[in-house]
């Protein structure tokens, strides 16, 4: 609620996906490599691994004042147990992103934006699921404009264990490959039906 | 593993880490402590970075006997600090006096929880405000600080350890969950401009020195243990010597020093900032990560025409009272939102002795409080009749 230049983002699943890392190399990039403002908290339960946890970034060229994200722009559901308690929060004309075999969407609002995204196998295949989430920053870096896409693979390169550098970068370009198909489709799609 | 104690450029860190990384710019090289959510982060990295430079990190078997054990570091020489949370500080209150009467420099950072008792270990709550103010007993003056970003976490330790090195007395800061775990920008500056204060030592041969004898503004020097003057330390009250004195005129010496030497010098540790005050005829009063959502509410309430101001404590203890008298009769109403059902604007009522409504936007813990709440409290204070 303090001016239009604020983006707003939800990322949920449970503890062990790596959803508070995902939110923490959003704010890095925005914070360190691009110079803007950002606010990332958490919440999570007692549990260390199986809860469910949420991570809330907040993107803005100004200081930002209030740092809970109320109504999201974007949500990025990891889990079922995350979209059943997010899906009201996001925006209408808002982005929704989810693992394609984690979660069963439903009861979705027409103006969103929907975008399934197979994060979790396409990590599998480049050999550990773990990596699930890279996956889902590099097709946000394709489909959101909420930080420079270099940025973000420098934070996460930053933020990664050296040794798994490599395979993380390989993550991170198969989501924004995928991510940059869609958006060549929609492209065509849109030139063929003018 | 050799390592810098000022981690100069920008990081992206939580208040916890930044806490720590600003006791350490201070001088800070002891820390004893029990973990406990949502304080814990503070133990775990400072049992990281203290070997690193040289300190020294203890974990000890519960609240009372680390706030016993950063006391004794602090008479050792040590600048010394422990982190918790509500539980945590309920048991390290005896002690908290004990730093107190013996007038030893130290630093609490209590990163507030929802309570009472367990509560709620990883939600936030500010119910420990009064705790801070009163919770060891007999008279005294106490220095809390309240960071509402992981910057101030680290601007506003370094400031607790200057404060308690000044005025040589446990100086809290009280922070809460959503500060301790936010993550945001930190800007770490180069170390030569850090301002660090260090406690005074005598100027005088161990013969002449009294350790409790006050210098000019109120506060007495203080040696190390070791270095060659003679102490006694202790909680029974005392006189210059530091000996056990049973007399209404020792408690009376006593008793003026430990609250005058804050009380005298008021100018040197409040700390408040103000934003679009000038005008205001609703003032919301606010502190830590309330005063996040009161900004956002004041700036809301702006742009919907409405004549708010801020004024955002820094320093809640000792509470700024001339500048909250002065404001009761520019204001039509002093609104205070705090994460607990109602204790520092207690405070605004006792100053605005009925000069202005004082409203209160409370939650019990759990979560912070929404600027639109504040946004209908600014609307709604305006249009009560005076």
């Amino acid at each position: 609620m303090t001016g239009n230049a604020q983006r707003e983002l939800v990322i949920t699943g449970f503890g062990g996906q790596g959803i508070i890392l995902t939110g923490n190399i959003l704010g890095k990039a925005a914070t360190i490599h691009d110079g803007r403002h950002a606010t990332m908290t958490q919440s999570y339960g007692p549990e260390a691994r199986g809860g469910a946890c949420s991570s809330q970034v907040i993107v803005s060229d100004g200081e930002i004042a209030f740092p809970y994200v109320e109504s999201p722009q974007v949500l990025v559901c990891m889990s079922q147990e995350g979209f059943e308690n997010n899906r009201s929060t996001l925006i209408p004309g808002g982005m929704l992103i989810w693992d394609a075999d984690l979660v069963e969407t439903h009861d979705l609002d027409p103006s969103w934006s929907l975008h399934e995204v197979p994060a979790t196998r396409f990590a599998e295949e480049l050999g550990n699921k773990m990596m699930a989430n890279i996956v889902m920053l590099g097709f946000l870096s394709a489909l959101t404009d909420l930080v420079d896409p270099e940025s973000l693979k420098k934070a996460m390169l930053g933020s990664v264990p050296p040794q798994t550098k490599e395979k993380n970068e390989a993550a991170f370009a198969r989501g924004r490959e995928y991510g940059l198909a869609i958006l060549k489709g929609k492209a065509e799609r849109g030139a063929a039906a003018s | 593993m050799a390592g810098k104690a000022v981690l100069t450029g920008t990081h992206f860190m939580n208040g916890d880490e930044a806490c720590c990384e600003g006791a350490l710019a201070a001088g800070c090289r002891f820390f004893g402590g029990y973990p406990i959510t949502p304080a814990t982060e503070v133990a775990e990295r400072m049992s990281k970075r203290l070997p690193q430079v040289g300190g020294v990190f203890i974990q000890m078997e519960d609240e009372i006997a680390s706030m016993a054990a950063i006391l004794g570091a602090s008479w050792g020489g040590r600048k010394s600090m422990t982190s918790t949370s509500g539980p945590g500080f309920s048991l390290m209150m005896e002690n908290i006096g004990l730093g107190l009467c013996t007038e030893t420099p130290c630093v609490i950072c209590n990163v507030q929880r929802a309570g009472p008792s367990t509560g709620l270990p990883t939600l936030v709550g500010q119910g420990d405000m009064m705790q801070a103010r009163w919770g060891s007993h007999g008279p005294y003056e106490i220095i809390a600080l309240c960071p509402a970003s992981p910057q101030e976490m680290f601007d506003f330790t370094i400031r607790a350890f200057n404060l308690s090195e000044q005025f040589r007395l446990p100086v809290l800061i009280m922070a809460d969950e959503v500060v301790g775990h936010m993550n945001e920008r930190v800007v770490i500056p180069p170390a030569d401009q850090i301002e660090v204060i260090d406690r005074a030592k005598p100027s005088v041969s161990p013969a002449e020195y009294l350790p409790y004898r006050p210098g000019p503004d109120g506060v007495a020097p203080m040696a190390n243990f070791g270095d060659g003057y003679f102490m006694h330390v202790t909680g029974l009250t005392h006189d210059q010597r530091g000996y056990p004195t049973m007399t209404p005129a020792a408690q009376v010496e006593m008793t003026e020093r430990i609250v005058g030497k804050i009380r005298n010098n008021l100018d040197r540790i409040l700390d408040y900032e103000t934003l679009l005050l000038d005008d205001a005829q609703v003032a919301v009063v606010a502190y830590g990560i309330s005063a996040r959502s009161a900004r956002g509410a004041v700036l809301a309430a702006r742009e919907a025409g409405l004549k708010a101001g801020l004024v955002k404590l820094n320093v809640a203890w000792p509470f700024p009272e001339q500048f909250i008298r002065e404001l009761s009769h520019q204001v039509k109403c002093m609104i205070m939102p705090e994460i607990n059902l109602g204790q520092m604007v207690l405070e605004l009522e006792r100053l605005a002795q009925g000069r202005c409504a004082v409203r209160l936007v409370a939650h019990p813990g759990g979560t912070i409080i929404s600027p639109r709440r504040i946004v209908e409290a600014i609307g709604q204070a305006l249009k009560e009749r005076p």
